[in-house]
Parts: structure tokens; C-alpha cells; sequence
């Protein structure tokens, strides 16, 4: 009863409050990082360094009137936030923070293939909210995002192949201990495949420069122009906690999750005093800041060159890559 | 096939039932500057047709100022490219003087032809900006509001107002420029040399960029004549006409400057005229505060302005491109019996249809960017 029931509810009650606070906060660091960028401050004015932004942003959120449109689809058009946040607080429960309990919730044999399929409902929820609308900005913006994440999921799912043969596990904590075993983070092992996962990662959280589906220059908003209040912040915490599972997904598969650089050198050992878990955040958090950064560098893209990179491009380099290392993992 | 903006969806295709699809761009949209609307009729995110509807500020503000006197009308064409108003100023007052055949000081002269220029700087900086953050770099806008900033504090230190500057009189300047305004000038020449490599650096050989805006919007020379196009998308097309160079006006021919031209006619283009612009008038900029002459700033004028009964057609490069006053006298009155602006906003604007046709919807931003509008010109 305590095992099964009672420490899985509390682990999950802890992860997705930390999760959601998370957001907040990261939306509070977006913030900053572009102002910083920008030669601006940010936000200053709620509380010292405008530190309170992050706890006043959800209470306008949901404090907002809820406005549907006369000629929604009223069903629809409220399943498809849930649609769209749900999936990204479940791909959580089998992203393991550390390699015993309680740093997991669920350690299953097929943690990957999960952590894919679950991603991949995601969509829906913006192709649903984009319809639903009964709007033309929102049904542009959600068959770009239809066609947008379904190219870029192949060629991310092709490298992460490509990384389980490497590995030799479908296994999350599998995979982290075989970076321990190879001695080596995978992101030296298969340095393009890394590369490839982040920039499918940006393309499938419509992040700049692919940010097509939500562009706002463009679309005033994209899928999400008709919602408002608690809704649309639904649709925003899906965003940014799918940010953070890409984030987690490339530090668990590519820089060795929990463990501190250079797992094998013993000299480093003292590294060994910080937590695992603080090493993983910490990695979560450089991606984090590495998605703001580029966000406020680059222009984006147009939608007809997305597609030729997502085609023409990121696939056949993940094929190739794939192919090689089956090649290699037969020959050495 | 021009379409009207009321018309129904047509039929594409016989395969399938399939229709355009008619989305009404603005006039509540981020990307069209202000309240342009645009009426596209898109095959999927293909512009099949797009249809400009202008006219959401119109203030009449030519007819209003039939019933202004000279001096006062000044005031208004600041209203007009608010976001260029001193070479709005420059153009009106300079087609007065040339109705009342007044001699201007040499050294109004100079300090118009620097106020035009810094003015050119802020118009290109907000231009650069918004142009940027249409095509998503969002960084490029708070940089370059960050120097137009500059240019603003300038304008406030010599008339007081930041914005509809009221800068220019009638035969002169109201005032002479303050102690040390030229040296900050020029310190703000060398501040924005190195800014402008901050821009660069962020766009000219970013591949998202050059493949956002190379071949976009292509015109030919011939094309953009016909359309009626001036500033920088005509000289984006190749074609060398520059009223600071064709009539020189204000105190542009004393200086030496390059008129920078295209060679392709596209976005990209239009894109590095601009830049180029900017360190062009920098160059000016310095030349005149270099040279600037003593004297006196304004002229010899009437107390009461009221011009010999004639016409007259003025025009000056802005920012935007050649901006010319058509004004009549009747020798009687001390307002104008007719007052016409030649806008280049609303002139450009008309090749925006044209520029749209076959590309995507996100094409449609990028080249309402590269037309560089102004919808208070455009309406007026």
C-alpha cells in the first residue's frame, strides 16, 4: 500500500508542483536573459530584481476572464489545452533525476519509447486548439504545427535510434549508466546526433527559430490567438515544461543525467559531493538557458524552409548516422 | 488580376472542392505598422492576391492646411511621417521659400541638412528594428532603439521635442543650435559607426536572415519606375535616383556622398541600401558639422508670409524616399488655396500587391517591412 500507492502520489504531488514553480520561474529567467540580451533590464518592478514576477504571472493568468469564442467548438476548444499540457507533466514520470528511488517515479524497460510516444500526443492539442477556434490565424498556425512537428519528430526519433544502439537500452537509467560504463558522456560518442536532437528539441517545442506555429509577427499568436486566461496559460506552462523534458532528454542521453564530467577519473571525485540531482538540474538548466539564448538571437525561419530542412536536411543526416552506427556496433 | 477587398472567395483547383482562403491582415496586426489592412487571398499560405485597404488616420491633413497660414502648417507635416518629421518640415518650408524666392542662410542650411540626416538615422533605426523583429530577430529592435534613442535626445537638446520636432521656419530656423550640439553630434556619429557592425553582425550573413529576405519581393528597375516607387526600393532595383544627388536642396551639394544601389531588387537589397544609408549620412553628417559656417540662421522674411500668387512642386529625399509639396498661392490670403503631399509611403505602398503575389504569408511581413511605410503619410 505505502509502495504502490501512498510515496508514488507524494513523488508525483512534489515533481509537478516543482515542475510548474519551474515554469514560472523559467518564464521570470526567459525574461531576464532577454533583457540582459537586449541591453534592457527586464522585469524589475515586482519585488527586488523583479524576483515576485514569477508568482504574479500565474495569478493575472488565472485571475483573467475566459473568454470562448461565439463559434468555437465550446468541447474542443477546452480539450485541447489539457490535450497539450497533460502529456508534457507525464513524459516526467519515467525521467529519473537519479539512478535509485526516490529520484524516479516509474523505471520501465521501454522509458524512451514513452517518453516518444507521450510527446507525440502533445501535438494534438495544438492541432485541435488551432481548429477548434474557428479562426484563420489559429487554423494556419495548426497545420504548420501538424506538419512542423510531425517532420521534425522522424528525424528526432531516427537519432535517438541511433543512441539506443549505442547504449544498447531503452532504459533511461540504462542509458545514463552505460555513458558511466563507455567512460564517456554520449554527446563525445555521437557528437551529430546530439546536435540533431537539440535542433528537432527547438523545432518540436516551437521554439525560435522554428517558432512557425505560434509566430507572432505573423500569425498574432498563432494556435493560441483566441485563448485567454487560465486556457492559454495552459497552453504556455505545455510550452515551457515540454522546453524543460527536451532539456532533460538531451542532458540524460547526451551529457550523462546525473553524473558529474568525467565519471571515471578519480581525481574529480570531490565533484562527487554535489548531489546527483543538483548535477542534472544544473544540466537542465544550461539547456534552458541555451534555448533563451538562441530565442534572442536568431530570425525565423519561413515555413517552406523549415520543411527543406526538416526533410531535405536533419533526415537524411539522422539516417546516415544511424546507418554508420549500426556499422560501427557490428564491427568494433 | 486586381480583386476587390469585398469580393467572396473564388474557386482554385478542379480536383477538389477547394476555395481561397481570404484572411484579413490587420488593421489590428502587429506586423502591418500601424492600421494598414491587407486583404490576402491565399491557396494554402500561397498570396494569390492581396489587396491594400488604406485610409483608418486619415485626419485630412492637406485639407486642413488650406485653412492654416503658412507658418502654422509647418506644424502639421510633422504629423504626417511622424516618425521623420524634419524632412517633412524641410520639405514644406523649402517649397515656401522657393514660392517666396528667399534666401536662406548658409548656415540654416547646414544645420537642416544635419537635422535631415540624424533624422534619417532614426527613421532607418526604427525601420532596421521592426523590419528585424517581423522576421522573428527581436534582439536587432531593442538595439536599434537603443541609438535612435541617441538621435532623439539630439533633437530634444536643439527644439525641445522629441518627436514632431516643428524644427523648421520659413526662411530659416527658430533657433541656433545649442553650445557643444555639434560635438555631440559627431561623438554620435563615431558611437553609431561601431553600432552598425552590432547590426551587421546579428543579420547580413545570417543564413536565417539572407534566406528570409534574398529573392523576396524581386523588382525589376523598369517595374519599380512604373509603380511610381522612390527611396530605397527604387534604388534597392538599380535604379540612381536620389533628390539629395538629382536637385540637391538644403545644403546637399556641398557634401560628398554615395547613393547606394541594387543590383537584384530584392529584400535583401533594399536591405543593404539601408545600411548603407546609414553610414552615408553619417559621412554627411560629419562633413557638415566640420564645416559648419557662422552667420545668421534665419533669413530675410516678411512678418506676414504671404507668397506671390503662383504653384510650385518641392521635393526632398526622406527617409522613405522623395517627399515633394505641391503648393498654390493666390497672392490674396495668407493660407494656401491648395496644399498636396507627393508621400512615398503611400507611393511604395502601391507596389506591395504586386511584391506579394505567389510568395507565403510570412513573405507578406517581410516585405511590408522592406517598403519602410508610415501610415500616418500613407492616410495623412
Amino acid at each position: 500500500m505505502l509502495d504502490t500507492f501512498v510515496i508514488p502520489l507524494l513523488q508525483i504531488a512534489v515533481l509537478v508542483n516543482a515542475l510548474l514553480v519551474t515554469v514560472t520561474f523559467l518564464v521570470l529567467m526567459e525574461r531576464k536573459v532577454m533583457g540582459w540580451a537586449q541591453a534592457r533590464l527586464g522585469p524589475m518592478r515586482v519585488g527586488p530584481y523583479g524576483i515576485l514576477q514569477a508568482i504574479v504571472d500565474p495569478i493575472k493568468l488565472i485571475l483573467k476572464e475566459d473568454i470562448t469564442p461565439a463559434n468555437a467548438d465550446r468541447f474542443v476548444f477546452t480539450l485541447a489545452p489539457i490535450m497539450s499540457l497533460v502529456p508534457a507533466l507525464v513524459v516526467f514520470s519515467v525521467i529519473p533525476f537519479g539512478p535509485e528511488q526516490p529520484y524516479y517515479i516509474a523505471d520501465i524497460n521501454v522509458g524512451l519509447l514513452f517518453i516518444i510516444s507521450v510527446t507525440s500526443i502533445g501535438v494534438y492539442g495544438i492541432i485541435l486548439g488551432g481548429w477548434s477556434s474557428n479562426s484563420k490565424y489559429p487554423l494556419l498556425a495548426s497545420l504548420r504545427a501538424s506538419a512542423q512537428l510531425i517532420s521534425y519528430e522522424i528525424a528526432v526519433v531516427m537519432t535517438l535510434v541511433s543512441v539506443v544502439l549505442t547504449a544498447g537500452t531503452l532504459n533511461m537509467i540504462g542509458i545514463v549508466e552505460a555513458q558511466r560504463e563507455a567512460g564517456l558522456w554520449f554527446a563525445f560518442v555521437q557528437p551529430v546526433a546530439c546536435v540533431l536532437v537539440f535542433i528537432g528539441g527547438l523545432a518540436e517545442t516551437n521554439r525560435l527559430p522554428f517558432d512557425l506555429p505560434e509566430a507572432e509577427t505573423e500569425l498574432t499568436g498563432g494556435f493560441h490567438t483566441e485563448y485567454s486566461g487560465m486556457r492559454f496559460s495552459l497552453f504556455f506552462l505545455a510550452e515551457y515544461a515540454n522546453i524543460i523534458v527536451i532539456s532533460a532528454i538531451v542532458a540524460l542521453m547526451f551529457f550523462g543525467g546525473w553524473m558529474r564530467p568525467f565519471p571515471n577519473v578519480e581525481a574529480l571525485a570531490f565533484l562527487d559531493l554535489i548531489p546527483g540531482w543538483v548535477w542534472f538540474c544544473g544540466k537542465i538548466f544550461f539547456f534552458l538557458y541555451l534555448f533563451v539564448w538562441i530565442r534572442a538571437t536568431f530570425p525565423r525561419y519561413r515555413y517552406d524552409q523549415l520543411m527543406a530542412i526538416g526533410w531535405k536536411v536533419l533526415i537524411p543526416i539522422a539516417i546516415g548516422n544511424l546507418v554508420l552506427t549500426g556499422i560501427a556496433k557490428v564491427v568494433l | 488580376m486586381m480583386t476587390d477587398a469585398t469580393e467572396a472567395p473564388r474557386r482554385i483547383g478542379q480536383a477538389f472542392d477547394t476555395d481561397e482562403l481570404v484572411l484579413n491582415m490587420g488593421p489590428q496586426h502587429p506586423s502591418t505598422h500601424g492600421v494598414l489592412r491587407v486583404v490576402l487571398r491565399l491557396d494554402g499560405e500561397r498570396v494569390v492576391d492581396a489587396d491594400c485597404v488604406i485610409g483608418y488616420i486619415h485626419r485630412g491633413v492637406e485639407k486642413l492646411c488650406e485653412n492654416r497660414d503658412w507658418t502654422q502648417i509647418v506644424l502639421l507635416t510633422d504629423r504626417m511621417d511622424y516618425v521623420a518629421a524634419a524632412t517633412s518640415n524641410l520639405g514644406y518650408v523649402e517649397a515656401v521659400e522657393k514660392l517666396m524666392q528667399v534666401e536662406v542662410p548658409r548656415r540654416a542650411r547646414y544645420i537642416r541638412t544635419i537635422l535631415a540626416e540624424l533624422q534619417r538615422i532614426a527613421s532607418h533605426c526604427l525601420w532596421l528594428g521592426t523590419h528585424a523583429m517581423d522576421i522573428g530577430a527581436m534582439t536587432v529592435l531593442l538595439y536599434s532603439f537603443r541609438e535612435r534613442e541617441h538621435v532623439l535626445d539630439l533633437f530634444e537638446e536643439y527644439c525641445g521635442a522629441r518627436l514632431t520636432y516643428n524644427s523648421m521656419r520659413i526662411g530659416g530656423l527658430p533657433l541656433d543650435i545649442p553650445t557643444g550640439w555639434d560635438k555631440r553630434v559627431s561623438a554620435f556619429c563615431d558611437v553609431m559607426e561601431t553600432k552598425l557592425d552590432e547590426y551587421e553582425e546579428l543579420l547580413t550573413n545570417n543564413r536565417i536572415w539572407v534566406g528570409r529576405t534574398r529573392d523576396i519581393g524581386v523588382i525589376s528597375g523598369e517595374e519599380a519606375t512604373a509603380l511610381g516607387l522612390c527611396g530605397p526600393p527604387l534604388r534597392g532595383s538599380g535604379v540612381s535616383r536620389d533628390v539629395r544627388k538629382d536637385e540637391p536642396n538644403a545644403a546637399y551639394d556641398e557634401f560628398e556622398f554615395d547613393i547606394p544601389l541594387g543590383t537584384r531588387g530584392d529584400t535583401y537589397d533594399r536591405y543593404l541600401i539601408r545600411l548603407e544609408e546609414f553610414k552615408q549620412s553619417i559621412r554627411i553628417i560629419r562633413q557638415a558639422v566640420e564645416g559648419l559656417p557662422e552667420g545668421p540662421v534665419m533669413g530675410k522674411v516678411p512678418r506676414l508670409i504671404k507668397p506671390p500668387a503662383g504653384e510650385t512642386y518641392h521635393a526632398v529625399e526622406s527617409p522613405k524616399g522623395e517627399i515633394g509639396f505641391f503648393v498654390v498661392s493666390d497672392g490674396r490670403s495668407t493660407n494656401p488655396y491648395r496644399f498636396r503631399v507627393r508621400p512615398p509611403s503611400f507611393c511604395n505602398l502601391q507596389a506591395l500587391s504586386r511584391l506579394c503575389k505567389g510568395h507565403l504569408v510570412a513573405d507578406v511581413v517581410a516585405l511590408i517591412g522592406t517598403i519602410d511605410i508610415v501610415l500616418g503619410e500613407v492616410d495623412r
